[in-house]
């Protein structure tokens, strides 16, 4: 009682506030914020004529197409292989299954550039994937396969790991309740697990989709960077500046930003709704 | 639940009940063997192919690759970079998760947000912004051209870029775990008469330390591993601006397959390091 009372007489019992909230704040505006007003506050001569006709040229419109379609393909099939390996990962036993675990996170963990230049080896004509597709006519280096490629290694612990806590979680009195009503297993999975994994699933896509858009590293060595085909959005932000059109690059990333900001809000309420459903 | 009946089963029905909500044992281990090969696939494949790539020209190609004088250089700026970012995003992620979690204000969500905005933002515009601000043509720019300061294709641009890029890796970390932990003990520190600083050592940096460290490793990681944003501002100088993962992309560009092979063999043993700690965190943590 006399913790709750002296909380009403001073709302702030623990000390630093000030100085913690100073700081955080001060570190964020001059790191991040400020930087950033750059891209809208700029001077590089960049008015509304030039935005709008940067934005609408046909070759900036195919790099955004390029970049939605592949991280959304890659996002999609993330989603379905990371929930086969969450699933796998929480609910059975079998040997090597720590080490199974800590490789999900390498994709995190290993630089975006040793990923670019390791897949293209992979899938190049003569590499070991690259090299059995090849006589099946299915090119994947140099190819908007090979960019999903790449983004499906970069996204997949988003899933994984968005999945796998609501899985572990999750009673399974439901589930023994639809057995002795006599639901087969597959129907169970269907009408009563599959629903309360939804949200996290889609966290998981949101993440890894909202990576993949923005994604460089692993997507510049294996795309071949052809105009109008496998060039994406970032790289043509990159492109404009090696030609000191900063005006271009600036137009093109303020698109890329503000697709980014819709995403994190969706992304956010995306985490408060499995926060809500798996409590 | 109070209010609720517990159902007792009888031994032979539970039974019954929890076989039946699992998989049959061939159903087990087709997913298990479909989950060893998507993994296989998609990450053991091209970590097996760096090794096998670097080596493909024997060990003295592998060896020189990592010991050219521009190699070297370049380990030594990604060491100085990370050396410089790491520990600044550490205290600023240890003091946001302190002002976020410990406190009631208005505003926590946006400032959460605005934390995590780094993460959503493309690393190339991580880059490009600070172009915009230090660059020839930029806020400063003619100010900084004027009193002969190089920040935009200098050492300067690739630690802004790097500690914009790993902003978030700490707070991230800390501010869930700080959220679980509440205000209780600190609360109590304080009746107790301790000060800002004791009850940060001796209470809430023994309860969050674990965490701690697996933030700081994985900002570690981005720091040393970061390409598109560093790539924007390095202006690629060999031997000056150039950091190991732009040290890959040099020589891969210039068809030295096995010498890039091998610089990014040295990137996956930092990664593989990183996994090795991370699980050791974890499993430290978990006890």
């Amino acid at each position: 009682m006399s913790q709750v009372k002296v909380k009403g007489i001073q709302r702030k019992v623990i000390p630093g506030f000030g100085l913690t909230m100073g700081f955080s704040v001060f570190y964020l505006s001059v790191v991040v914020l400020i930087p950033l007003a750059a891209l809208l506050f700029n001077s590089t001569g960049l008015t509304w004529g030039k935005f709008w006709q940067v934005a609408t040229d046909p070759r900036v419109l195919a790099s955004y197409r390029v970049s939605f379609t592949t991280a959304a393909a890659a996002a999609l099939l993330d989603a379905v292989l990371g929930l086969l390996l969450a699933w796998v990962l929480v609910r059975y036993k079998f040997p090597g299954k720590a080490l199974f675990d800590a490789l999900i996170d390498l994709p995190f963990a290993l630089p975006t550039a040793v990923a670019g230049v390791s897949l293209t080896a992979l899938y190049a004509q003569n590499g070991w994937i690259g090299s059995l597709l090849e006589p099946l006519g299915i090119k994947v280096a140099f190819t908007p396969i090979g960019i999903t490629l790449a983004l499906m290694f970069i996204g997949i612990p988003f899933v994984v790991r968005t999945v796998q806590p609501v899985l572990e979680d999750m009673e399974s009195d439901a589930e023994e309740a639809a057995a002795t009503l006599g639901a087969g297993r597959f129907r169970t999975f269907c009408k009563v697990i599959f629903p309360n994994l939804l949200p996290p699933l889609l966290t998981g896509f949101a993440l890894a989709f909202a990576r993949g858009i923005g994604e460089y590293g692993s997507v510049v060595f294996i795309s071949g960077n052809m105009p109008m085909r496998t060039e994406i959005a970032p790289l043509l932000i990159m492109s404009k500046l090696e030609q000191y059109d900063y005006a271009g690059a600036t137009a093109v990333a303020i698109i890329l930003l503000s697709i980014s900001f819709l995403l994190l809000l969706l992304i956010n309420s995306l985490q408060r709704w499995v926060r809500r459903t798996s409590r | 639940m109070a209010g609720k009946e517990p159902v007792i089963a009888s031994p032979s029905l539970q039974g019954s009940i929890s076989t039946a909500a699992t998989e049959p044992r061939w159903a087990r281990w087709l997913l298990i063997g479909t989950a060893g090969l998507v993994l296989l696939w998609l990450i053991v494949l091209p970590l097996v192919i760096v090794l096998t790539e670097a080596l493909k020209k024997g060990w003295s190609v592998y060896a020189a690759a990592l010991t050219d004088p521009d190699a070297m250089s370049a380990l030594k700026l990604t060491l100085l970079v990370a050396l410089i970012t790491v520990p600044l995003n550490t205290v600023f992620g240890v003091v946001a998760a302190w002002a976020v979690t410990k406190f009631k204000f208005r505003g926590k969500g946006l400032l959460i947000t605005l934390i995590d905005l780094p993460f959503a933002v493309s690393p190339v515009i991580g880059g490009l912004i600070y172009v915009l601000v230090f660059g020839a043509h930029g806020w400063f720019g003619p100010w900084l051209d004027a009193h002969n300061i190089k920040i935009i294709f200098a050492v300067p641009g690739i630690v802004l870029a790097t500690l914009f890029i790993t902003f978030p890796f700490v707070a991230r970390e800390l501010i869930p775990l700080m959220e679980d932990q509440g205000v209780q003990e600190e609360e109590a520190a304080v009746t107790l008469g301790a000060r800002g600083w004791t009850i940060f050592f001796k209470v809430t940096l023994p309860n969050i330390k674990w965490g701690l460290l697996y933030g700081i490793i994985l900002c570690n990681a981005r720091a040393m591993g970061e390409f598109g944003a560093v790539s924007v501002v390095s202006g690629h100088i060999r031997g000056e601006t150039n950091t190991l993962p732009l040290h890959v992309e040099i020589l891969y560009n210039e068809y030295q397959f096995s010498a890039s092979f091998a610089v990014a063999s040295l990137l996956l043993l930092l990664a593989m390091v990183t996994l090795i700690l991370k699980s050791w965190f974890t499993r430290k943590d978990a006890h």
